[in-house]
C-alpha cells in the first residue's frame, strides 16, 4: 500500500532533502512508525511521549485534517496523500 | 537584512492595526530561493487572542499547496504583539519552523499607550534569535 507523504522544509533533515517520500500503513499511527524505520527520529517529531500527535504539529490525509478524522488512529487507503504541516503559531503570552 | 517594499510594508502595518487589540498574522510569500517578498497573504488568526495567534489548520494547508504549486516560499511570516515590545517570545520561538524565513514583529502597543510602535525583523533558527536590519525600498 503506497502512501505519499509531503515532508515539511523543518523535517527534511530526515528525508535528505526529499519534499515527498512514500511509506504504508493502515493508520496514520502505523505510516509514521513505517517512516521512523527509514527516517529514524522523524517519528518523535510528531508524536509526544504519550503517544498523542504534537499539538502543533498538522497532518492531512488528502485535505483534512485528522484532528477532526480520528488523528492518528485515522485509516489510510492505498493512494492516498498524507501531508505533515508545522502549526504557524506564537504570541506575546 | 530583510529587505522589503514600503507597499508591503504598509500592508504588514495596516492589518495589525486593524486587528489591534487581537494579533495579526500572515505571510508575505516570495519566489523560492529568492529571499525577495513579493505576495502578501494575510491570514486569520483562528485563535483570535491578544496573546497568540495560529493560522487556520485549512488555510495553512491551502496557503501552503498554493506557494508549493507557485514554486514560494514564506519568504516573511509576520504576527503581531498588541501590548508588548516586538520580539520573539518564548512561545514563538517554540513554534517558529521555518529557519529559512524573516520572522518580522509588529508592536501596536502605542495604540493604548503600552509602549512605542515597533516593525521588527528576525532569523530564528533552532531556538536561537538573531534580530536584523529592515530596510524599506520602493521598489526591487
Amino acid at each position: 500500500m503506497a502512501i505519499e507523504v509531503r515532508i515539511p522544509t523543518i523535517l527534511r533533515t530526515y528525508t535528505d532533502g526529499q519534499k515527498a517520500v512514500a511509506g504504508s500503513g493502515a493508520t496514520i499511527g502505523a505510516l509514521f512508525e513505517d517512516l521512523e524505520s527509514r527516517h529514524p527520529g522523524i517519528r518523535e517529531r510528531l508524536v509526544d511521549d504519550s503517544g498523542e500527535l504534537r499539538r502543533f504539529v498538522n497532518v492531512y490525509v488528502n485535505d483534512e485534517d485528522v484532528r477532526f478524522l480520528a488523528g492518528l488512529g485515522t485509516e489510510l487507503g492505498d493512494g492516498d496523500n498524507v501531508t505533515i504541516l508545522p502549526a504557524v503559531a506564537g504570541g506575546a503570552a | 537584512m530583510l529587505t522589503l517594499t514600503q507597499d508591503l510594508y504598509d500592508k504588514i502595518v495596516a492589518h495589525a492595526r486593524a486587528d489591534h487589540p487581537d494579533e495579526a498574522c500572515g505571510v508575505v510569500a516570495g519566489p523560492a530561493g529568492s529571499d525577495r517578498p513579493e505576495r502578501f497573504v494575510p491570514m486569520l488568526n483562528a485563535a483570535r487572542s491578544p496573546t497568540f495567534y495560529e493560522f487556520d489548520s485549512q488555510d495553512l494547508l491551502r496557503l501552503y499547496r498554493e506557494m508549493d504549486d507557485r514554486d514560494e516560499e514564506p519568504v516573511i511570516i509576520y504576527h503581531s504583539h498588541t501590548a508588548t515590545e516586538a520580539y520573539p517570545s518564548r512561545t514563538d520561538l517554540t513554534y517558529a519552523n521555518e529557519p529559512g524565513a524573516h520572522y518580522v514583529l509588529v508592536s501596536t502597543a502605542d495604540t493604548d499607550g503600552a509602549g512605542p510602535f515597533q516593525f521588527r525583523s528576525f532569523r530564528i533558527v533552532a531556538g536561537e534569535v538573531t534580530e536584523e536590519d529592515v530596510r524599506v525600498v520602493d521598489a526591487y
